[in-house]
């Protein structure tokens, strides 16, 4: 008798578990969950060290017309802080050995310069320009820099599908008063959680921008990269095109080989 | 044999470094000087070309690099200006930390945009243009230290490169010439006085900080009056010994980019500062548009009144990013002696992409001059507007 209420007792505290757990789900926020999610993307993300790659840039304008600008990236994961960035270029030829260098921040402003081989020169790109367009194309500096959660204040919207898969969509509030954008929609795979598209509206709250991320590989069994994004201009009708060729993951690259002195003789 | 075997183990990279890489530009330029020349040698148009290949290697897994950088300049009506020289020949092996290099080399220092008085490293190539921003190839042995207190590099500059001088037929010149053949120095090693070096950068938050400083033969020459016998005048160009202590800075405040140059001389015993300082404010994207338009504001101060004409003057000026695939900028300003009113001079400066390959580019000077005691005097006519066609390989 005594063990059937000892049972009684122990099914009334699990079911009344599971229902407070099941309160609690309820009661996050949207905006708990956009952090979750948030964070979860970026926790998937931990630990792929340092990488390069070869990259072509394609610009395209309303009528159809394209040029094509060739670069390297080399990419280096920094813990504790925002990852460093080096874009070197190889055409336009007239800009051939110039190079971008930017280090992320998660709680202050980005440091990004700018090498240019004529002048012998390396400039601060203020942080007032980091809207600005990089090297002409449709991705704004601040598209090249890379994602951290202590950018953004994140939103949970709902689940749709997109391009045949189950998503999240997150909206992300830029925190920097000098971003060009006051709010991005993003679409994550709730499998992987790679980032599938980005709509970026601009200050007047309009769309501005669309960012479809295709062609995912898996690189080191664990990382996720797009081997082709595409960045849409709605207003303009342009748009410019990254294609990522031969990426390679653990090359050597340390903190030495992201030096603002030894831009000048990246080459 | 197992020495052997190792040797070749060591040299293998070398051997295998095979991948040269070449390229550079090439261009012609087209002068047109819109006043009557000062002097009877002068002519009001101008063709010139100019062609700069580089070659680049490295080796060691990118350890070690070699680069190769020449140019060449042909002339239509001045043959001093019809020169070649070897911009960089360089040998760089980088450490984790440090880096050595040796060879001929080129270096920048410093912030401002309307004068560079900290810079000092490299020799003015001053028959390419009346900005002076092209220099000629310096030979240098350096060792650079990065570490988070900064970065460290000491030069050691083993020779010395006379600077150049337009020859008669040639515009920016004084009316007598100058007899590069006949330099006088103040070490007695004359061009082979060991000089060297050492500067000091460091960047932090918003700041970025150089200290430098430079013991050796000044750059820029002093100029005495020389009469051979056949009592023929000419300009003799002296270059002293100089110690120089620089200063620059450049620091972000809000909208505000606050740049400063400053430098301590002594020359023939003679102590004299110079500073440069300014702002550059920046509007970005101005009408809706990808347009960026920066203004610059600089003032010029040097003790030395009257060997420079950067003794008291205000640069204003403005640089328009289009932001566009073709990459097309322009730059335009003027320079007020704030001395005399009536000199001042104005520059503009354009240029965009035509296709990969080619370039076209803009630049004009004018200057306004009644001043005698003023060096701009001396180019009060030359006037000119620059058409350049630059080809990319």
């Amino acid at each position: 008798m005594t063990n059937l209420k000892s049972r009684c007792c122990q099914l009334l505290m699990v079911l009344s578990l599971v229902l407070l757990l099941d309160f609690n789900v309820y009661a996050q926020t949207a905006e708990e969950k956009g952090l979750e999610i948030a964070k979860e993307r970026k926790a998937r993300d931990v630990g792929w060290g340092d990488s390069s790659a070869d990259v072509s840039m394609i610009l395209r304008n309303a009528q159809g017309q394209e040029v094509e600008r060739k670069m390297r990236i080399k990419s280096l994961e920094v813990i504790g802080d925002g990852d460093k960035g080096l874009t070197i270029f190889d055409q336009p030829l007239d800009v051939k050995g110039a190079a971008f260098l930017s280090f992320s921040h998660t709680n202050e402003p980005d440091d990004q310069w700018i090498y240019l081989p004529k002048r012998k020169r390396v400039t601060r790109i203020r942080s007032k320009n980091k809207s600005g367009p990089f090297m002409g194309s449709e991705f704004a500096y601040e598209d090249m820099s890379s994602f951290e959660i202590e950018k953004f204040a994140f939103k949970f919207l709902r689940e749709e599908r997109f391009d045949g898969q189950a998503c999240f969509v997150v909206e992300q509030i830029p925190l920097d008063k000098n971003s060009g954008y006051t709010k991005q929609v993003v679409w994550l795979d709730k499998k992987h959680y790679r980032v599938l598209k980005i709509e970026s509206y601009d200050r007047k709250k309009s769309l501005l921008k669309e960012l479809v991320m295709e062609e995912y590989e898996l690189y080191l069994n664990k990382y996720w990269r797009p081997l082709r994004m595409e960045m849409f201009n709605e207003q303009n009708g342009k748009s410019t095109e990254l294609v990522t060729h031969n990426l390679e993951f653990g090359v050597g690259l340390g903190k030495g080989d992201f030096d603002e002195a030894r831009l000048k003789n990246v080459k | 044999m197992k020495l052997l075997g190792a040797f070749f183990i060591a040299i293998y990279p070398m051997i295998t470094l095979a991948d040269i890489e070449y390229h550079g530009d090439a261009g012609v330029e087209q002068r047109y000087f819109f006043e009557d020349a000062a002097y009877p040698q002068q002519q009001r148009s101008n063709l010139s070309g100019y062609f700069s290949p580089e070659l680049y290697t490295s080796f060691n897994n990118g350890d070690d690099s070699i680069v190769l950088k020449g140019f060449l300049r042909v002339d239509q009506q001045d043959s001093e200006r019809t020169h070649v020289d070897i911009r960089e020949l360089k040998w760089t092996h980088a450490g984790a930390d440090w880096e050595f290099q040796a060879g001929i080399g080129k270096v920048f220092w410093g912030q401002t945009e309307s004068l560079h008085l900290v810079d000092i490293i490299n020799q003015t190539d001053a028959v390419e243009a009346i900005d002076g921003e092209d220099k000629l190839g310096q030979p240098m042995a350096t060792f650079s230290l990065f570490k988070d207190w900064g970065n460290t590099t000491v030069y050691l500059l083993p020779y010395f490169r006379e600077r150049t001088f337009s020859g008669l037929d040639g515009h920016f010149r004084a009316p007598l010439p100058v007899n590069t053949d006949n330099s006088l120095y103040e070490s007695d090693d004359e061009e082979q006085h060991l000089d060297w070096a050492a500067r000091w950068e460091y960047s932090l938050e918003n700041w970025d900080l150089g200290l430098s400083y430079f013991d050796g033969t000044s750059r820029e020459p002093l100029f005495l009056l020389d009469t051979n016998e056949s009592s023929e005048s000419s300009i003799q160009p002296y270059y002293p010994l100089l110690q120089q202590v620089g200063l620059d800075a450049l620091t972000l405040v809000g909208d505000w980019t606050l740049k400063f140059e400053g430098v301590h001389r002594k020359i023939l015993d003679q102590s004299t500062s110079a500073f440069v300082g300014g702002f550059e404010y920046s509007f970005v994207q101005v009408f809706d548009s990808f347009i960026d338009v920066n203004w610059l504001m600089e003032y010029q101060y040097d003790e030395r009144d009257t060997e420079t004409q950067a003794q008291n003057d205000l640069m204003l000026g403005s640089r328009i990013v289009f932001n566009d695939i073709d990459g097309t900028e322009i730059l335009i300003g003027a320079v007020q002696d704030l001395d005399y009113p009536n000199v001042r001079s104005g520059f503009i400066e354009a240029s965009s992409r035509i296709n990969d390959n080619w370039k076209w580019r803009v630049d004009g000077w004018f200057f306004s001059s009644d001043e005698p005691s003023e060096p701009t005097y001396l180019i009060r006519r030359d006037d000119y507007l620059q058409l350049s066609l630059e080809y990319y390989f």
